[in-house]
């Protein structure tokens, strides 16, 4: 009927309607069909929800029949990482904690894509409570990279960007706290977002890290994922955190010229030249230079500090977060407990994850008494360093180029049992939550063991539509 | 570096988190790697830094105070939907006070 609903995009989902190929009902019927069958390959959806899926593709159709705008994402089958709270469709984070918990109300982003058209067609699997590189940390087994499976699709918005990857949805909501978004989408080949904190609304996101968290498109495309972010986008009362910033026509600036462009490349992401990675970025660069822009070297001299500032800032805010989890209010109780103090415990120690507990340790290390000012309070002012280091490079450049990570997919179970190793694979992208600056990954070519590498693009605060102006030139001119 | 298992013990207290005996020994071994790398950001002077407790940037309105006005909220059925216990409108826990 849609004739390849994997290969898809929003504007093919337009036209199609437009022109009667397919109602959005036929379409959401096809895409619910299609996920499904496909999903055993990769464990990318927890669920599907296909009753509020018809539900808003017959919102859709009525609007057309009756000849009203249907909005930016009409029809458009989405996948939603399941962190993304959805009134009535269970909402699990991933974790055991969660497995039964039935949200009261919609994410306001949610809520967003439906008011535009869109049609939530599943929950997404990934880490536990956001919190991993590799999504191995979900309570619902792992998810399979689709382009390689023995290996890992990254994390923790792992399943978001598998779904996206093998065409069960042509877009995807994830979150990305240290590089969620950016990482899964450079292995698995397409195009993750992570917008400028406070651009999006984070009501209804289930908290890990409050001063880091955001919420951010997946698309196999630029235009895509722009489409997705400028339904999302701007503020809401519901967030205090979202900012006032006027949304500007992202769709409109995607083809403006990108000559003259000023692009830095900070020495310190491109220590390791030899590697594979570092050759396709590098291939992407003189893509870009092909194009006009100018290409300096930079320097980002706090970045060997950003692991360590990362994870203890990181982990305070989750334990913090996670105190919630108590066994009174979300669903999980331990059975075997006769005192209140006794069932906290045991319904934390039963609920959670390795990888929780590691991270609410940590964070209940740093701040306890006697270590707050040491780990807690040093790493809020080496963040302020980080931060500095990106304000200056902005003043000489307009956009800064690195790979996304060091290595492209590792294989299932390399990196579960060092903690350590797998955080230190978030350096090229925790920088940028750190700062708060936006930054995405666009495809940039594949190893020659067939596996891809995504380009890191970062700009200054709230220049989402330069960033997307500059990876729309560089897709447009066949770079990946 | 290495954590202690009474160093580990005391923090999984604070923490609320029962953790089994394997557990504890696995997180000497972790936390004392991470914390250790941690330990790296001592290298750095920072005594004239300011500390940055969330993300700053210029805006113009940076009012982030609503209207103190009475909305309609999720209600007490919605709210305790998903209680592991609730009864006559509250929040089911164990005995907290012994007679």
């Amino acid at each position: 009927m849609t004739g390849g609903i994997a290969s898809l995009t929003i504007a093919g989902v337009r036209e199609g309607l437009a022109k009667r190929c397919f109602s959005a009902e036929e379409l959401a019927r096809e895409a619910l069909g299609f996920a499904e069958a496909e999903n055993p390959k990769t464990n990318a959806y927890l669920r599907f929800a296909p009753e509020r899926a018809l539900e808003a593709a017959r919102r859709v159709d009525e609007k057309l029949a009756r000849g009203e705008d249907p909005g930016l994402l009409a029809g458009v089958p989405i996948a939603v990482k399941d962190v993304i709270v959805t009134r009535g469709v269970r909402t699990t984070a991933a974790s055991r904690m969660l497995a039964d918990y039935i949200p009261p109300y919609d994410a306001t982003a949610v809520a967003r894509i439906e008011q535009a058209g869109g049609v939530i067609i599943g929950k997404t699997n990934c880490d536990e409570f956001a919190m991993g590189s590799s999504n191995e940390n979900s309570a619902f087994g792992p998810v399979r990279n689709p382009v390689a499976p023995e290996r890992v699709p990254g994390g923790s918005s792992g399943g978001s960007a598998a779904a996206v990857a093998q065409g069960t949805a042509v877009v995807a909501l994830g979150s990305d706290t240290g590089g969620s978004i950016r990482q899964p989408a450079s292995f698995c080949g397409v195009v993750g977002v992570t917008p400028t904190y406070g651009r999006v609304s984070r009501y209804g996101l289930i908290a890990f890290a409050s001063s880091l968290d955001h919420i951010g498109p997946f698309g196999r495309t630029v235009r895509d994922a722009a489409t997705l972010l400028q339904a999302i986008a701007g503020r809401d009362e519901c967030d205090s955190t979202s900012a006032f910033a006027p949304v500007p026509d992202y769709l409109a600036a995607l083809d403006g010229p990108v000559k003259g462009m000023r692009i830095g490349l900070p020495r310190e992401y491109f220590r390791d030249a030899a590697s594979e990675t570092a050759d396709l970025v590098m291939r992407g660069v003189e893509t870009l230079r092909s194009l006009g822009c100018e290409v300096r070297e930079v320097s980002l001299p706090h970045t060997d500090y950003a692991v360590g500032c990362y994870y203890i800032i990181c982990t305070a805010e989750a334990s913090s977060n996670l105190a919630r989890y108590d066994g009174v209010r979300y669903t999980c109780r331990s059975p075997h407990s006769e005192t209140l103090a006794a069932m906290y415990r045991n319904t934390r120690g039963e609920g959670f994850g390795a990888e929780c507990k590691r991270r609410i340790m940590l964070g209940t290390y740093v701040l306890s008494s006697g270590y707050y000012d040491a780990y807690y309070l040093k790493a809020q002012k080496v963040r302020a360093l980080i931060a500095r280091d990106f304000a200056e490079a902005f003043g000489e450049v307009d956009a800064i180029v690195t790979p996304v990570s060091p290595s492209p997919a590792f294989r299932l179970g390399e990196k579960l049992d060092d903690p350590l190793q797998m955080y230190l694979s978030d350096i090229y992208t925790i920088t940028g939550d750190l700062a708060g600056i936006p930054c995405m990954s666009v495809p940039c070519g594949t190893t020659g063991e067939g596996l891809p590498v995504g380009m890191q693009i970062l700009t200054r605060h709230f220049d989402e539509a330069g960033m997307f102006r500059l990876a729309n030139a560089y897709e447009q001119s066949g770079g990946r | 570096m290495k954590l202690t298992e009474e160093e580990v013990r005391y923090v999984a207290g604070l923490a609320n988190l029962e953790l089994s005996e394997d557990e504890v020994r696995r997180m000497c071994e972790d936390l004392g790697e991470v914390l250790a790398h941690m330990d790296k950001l001592n290298e750095l002077d920072t005594g004239n830094v300011e500390p940055m407790a969330q993300v700053l940037y210029d805006a113009g309105e940076t009012a982030t105070l609503r209207d103190d006005l009475v909305r309609p909220s999720i209600g007490q059925e919605a709210a305790l939907a998903n209680a592991p216990a609730a009864r006559a409108g509250l929040f089911k826990v164990p005995k907290v006070i012994e007679r």
